[in-house]
């Protein structure tokens, strides 16, 4: 026991002299990292983190900023807002320059008042907070904040873009979402933009079910087709999601199908070959998109990374939050949080695929352009080894999705 | 009308896939007291057997092999553990079978992963069979009621026209006297839990790529097959088979009828304005809350007939 103790009292020794040793070498930029890596939700995370790390080694290639190279510093926060804020003060304690975050609106509120509240009493050591996709778009209006920004459209834009894809010919939708706070809010938003943006369309459905609790969804597609609907509209996500696209092709329903997840990870799978031409999603990217648009750099970032992974490269979006980041913090000339993110706000950059994108000064929510993929078959590089995958139907442009805000920004000095 | 005869349909689908699961758990929670939190995970260990296996041999021999594995892996789950934990009382077992729910939750997804797996229906199969109003019914699903009722009979025939079923019957109205005469109780309590979690493994093989096959799939079935069980009574295979058909038509056509409390006191002359106390309970529409009327249904049930709907023996 004695001896075992000494052990350890000399490894923690090593331990702290390597620390302390690595501490002094410090070169890098470090971004925390925080979402769920264990737990129901690990695939998320843990996909996120490998497409991350592919873009930052391809960052760092082209010169990093400053001289010196990103290097991302993964936190596990198991879905839970008490866990990103341990993430936060681990960050915070090695003096980390940015924490990102992409998973969970409620996680993302926790965070935007842990790192005001930080940066507030500890004016030499702040930290930015970037959300990589956590969209509940009150975090930009009332909740907004100078130290966040962020880099993925909110649930109102989402859904606007939506609704411009909805064909012409398309007058009769079907909405059904899920009945808790983020279903909700899809739903109010898609019934305000098809009313302004679309009135000749008429819901002729619209409704609520309970969060995974359906196992068969037949019955709603009986009754979505009694309705006289053309195309279904929905928020869903998971089993939810799966479940009743599969119910709809199972019927024959003559249907088409908006998602909003239908391309993240899994869903291609549930689909399969019988959504051909009917399904559709709104994503901020698709690996059929640079080849589409035939910008071959693009494609060849997109291809190296489906080379050396067995998962579809949907993340490849997250380039622009990284060239930001370059960009900011070479213009603020000092990896300093308050400098870089005044440098951030107002920045306008032309991200990978050739669109123009804006962090918006007054709310800092990105805007960019963003995408309906429709799953198909013949293109060129397919989804989960289904043989089908997302061919682009509608391309939705920054200055379309430039919704007002409510924000009133506090800056600091 | 139309959409009546279509609710039907999809009803008694899902009532008869409920039944598969429900069958077997009902056999062994009358027989041994045991409530077997690990059965809905034997259903989905049968959709995920079932998706390996066709990937070798195809479909058709992974309907036979899959339920048998299951069956093997109950067994061992009886014979190794659970007799064990039996002399420690009902609170053991229970904990013991809710600690294998999440063992195999787990192995699956370090298995399999935490992805749905491209478990499809076999092509022989994949075409409608008919329409109705418009609406195709595919011809899976007619596979779906033709095995399951196959089932249900050869689940009637054999415990009431055998004698390990006679055994059986005894052991499910009077367990102690059953063992009293001399039978080897414990062999068919090992065989009856092999038997349930083989069937709800067939269950999973054919309701694996009805729906999908994912590691929360054990998670989202295991409340509702409770529910069948406890509706129908102990001990009875018939009510069970009621309760089931019962719980899948309740869930389809609670969906279609867009109903909600409001609209029925508007037949009596109340209107009921956002003014009026409880107007957020009392305007839910009928979809929202149509999948939680079953558990509602079980606990009306257990106030007022405990023994529920034909059971032979008190819950």
């Amino acid at each position: 026991m004695r001896m075992r103790n000494g052990i350890s009292i000399l490894l923690g020794l090593v331990l702290a002299i390597a620390g302390s040793g690595a501490a002094l070498a410090q070169q890098t930029i470090k971004v925390a990292y925080t979402d769920p890596l264990s737990g129901p939700f690990a695939q998320v995370g843990d996909a996120n983190l490998k497409q991350m790390q592919y873009i930052i080694d391809f960052i760092n290639a082209k010169g990093g900023a400053l001289g010196k190279k990103f290097e991302l510093v993964p936190f596990d926060n198991k879905s839970q807002p008490s866990d990103a804020l341990i993430a936060l003060k681990s960050a915070t304690d090695q003096n980390m320059p940015f924490i990102m975050q992409c998973s969970g609106s409620n996680i993302a509120a926790a965070l935007i008042d842990g790192v005001n509240k930080h940066n507030d009493r500890n004016p030499d050591n702040r930290i930015i907070y970037l959300n990589c996709g956590a969209v509940a778009p009150e975090l930009t209006n009332e909740q907004c904040s100078f130290w966040h920004f962020r880099f993925d459209l909110h649930a109102a834009m989402k859904a606007e873009v939506m609704v411009r894809a909805l064909p012409k010919d398309t007058t009769k939708v079907y909405l059904i979402n899920q009945d808790y706070l983020f279903g909700q809010s899809v739903q109010r938003e898609l019934r305000t933009y098809l009313g302004k943006l679309r009135p000749d369309v008429q819901i002729v459905g619209d409704e609520l079910i309970p969060l995974g609790k359906i196992k068969d969804f037949s019955p709603y597609i009986t009754k979505i087709k009694a309705s006289g609907a053309q195309a279904l509209m929905t928020g869903n996500w998971g089993p939810d999601m799966n479940l009743l696209i599969k119910a709809g092709i199972d019927a024959g329903a003559d249907l088409r199908y908006y998602t909003f997840y239908a391309h993240l990870a899994g869903g291609p799978t549930a689909i399969g070959a019988g959504g051909e031409g009917r399904v559709l999603s709104v994503m901020s990217f698709g690996e059929n998109v640079a080849p589409e648009v035939g910008n071959k750099e693009a494609e060849a970032f997109t291809k190296g990374f489906r080379d050396k992974h067995k998962f579809d490269f949907s993340a490849a979006g997250f380039r622009t939050i990284f060239e930001y980041l370059q960009a900011a913090t070479n213009k603020a000339g000092a990896v300093d949080a308050t400098k870089i993110a005044y440098a951030l706000e107002g920045m306008t950059i032309r991200d990978f695929l050739g669109f123009e994108t804006t962090m918006r000064k007054d709310d800092h929510q990105l805007i960019s352009e963003y995408f309906v993929g429709i799953f198909k078959k013949g293109v060129k590089y397919d989804a989960e080894n289904t043989g089908l995958g997302w061919a682009t139907a509608a391309t939705v442009l920054a200055k379309d999705v430039d919704q007002p805000n409510t924000c009133k920004m506090k800056r600091p000095r | 009308m139309e959409v009546f005869v279509v609710s039907l349909l999809n009803g008694l689908v899902y009532g008869m896939l409920l039944f598969m699961l429900a069958s077997g758990l009902t056999l062994i929670l009358s027989m041994m007291g045991v409530l077997n939190f690990a059965h809905a995970s034997a259903y989905m260990l049968g959709a995920y057997f079932a998706y390996t296996i066709s990937l070798y041999v195809g479909f058709w021999p992974a309907l036979i092999v899959a339920p048998v594995l299951c069956g093997l892996v109950g067994a061992a789950i009886e014979m190794w553990g659970l007799r064990r934990v039996h002399r420690h009382g009902h609170i053991a077992e229970l904990l013991f079978t809710f600690g294998i729910a999440l063992v195999i939750e787990k192995a699956v997804q370090m298995t399999w992963g935490l992805l749905p797996v491209p478990y499809r229906v076999p092509e022989l199969l994949d075409f409608p069979l008919f329409r109705i109003y418009g609406t195709q019914f595919p011809a899976y699903r007619a596979f779906m009621l033709l095995i399951s009722a196959l089932m249900f009979g050869a689940i009637w025939l054999g415990l009431t026209r055998t004698r390990v079923g006679l055994v059986i019957q005894a052991a499910l109205t009077h367990p102690d006297m059953a063992s009293a005469l001399g039978h080897n109780v414990p062999r068919i309590f090992t065989l009856v839990f092999a038997a349930g979690t083989a069937l709800a493994g067939l269950a999973g093989v054919i309701g694996g790529n009805y729906q999908v096959t994912e590691p929360a799939m054990a998670f989202t079935m295991g409340p509702i097959v409770f529910v069948v069980v406890v509706f129908g009574g102990l001990g009875s295979l018939t009510g069970c088979f009621i309760a089931s058909i019962l719980m899948g038509l309740i869930q389809t056509f609670a969906v279609v009828f867009d109903v909600s409390l409001a609209d029925l006191l508007a037949k009596f002359g109340v209107t009921v304005t956002a003014s009026t106390p409880f107007a957020e309970i009392l305007t839910v529409t009928l979809p929202r809350i149509g999948a939680l009327l079953p558990f509602l249904m079980m606990v009306l049930i257990l106030v007022f007939r405990p023994r529920g709907l034909m059971g032979t023996r008190d819950t």
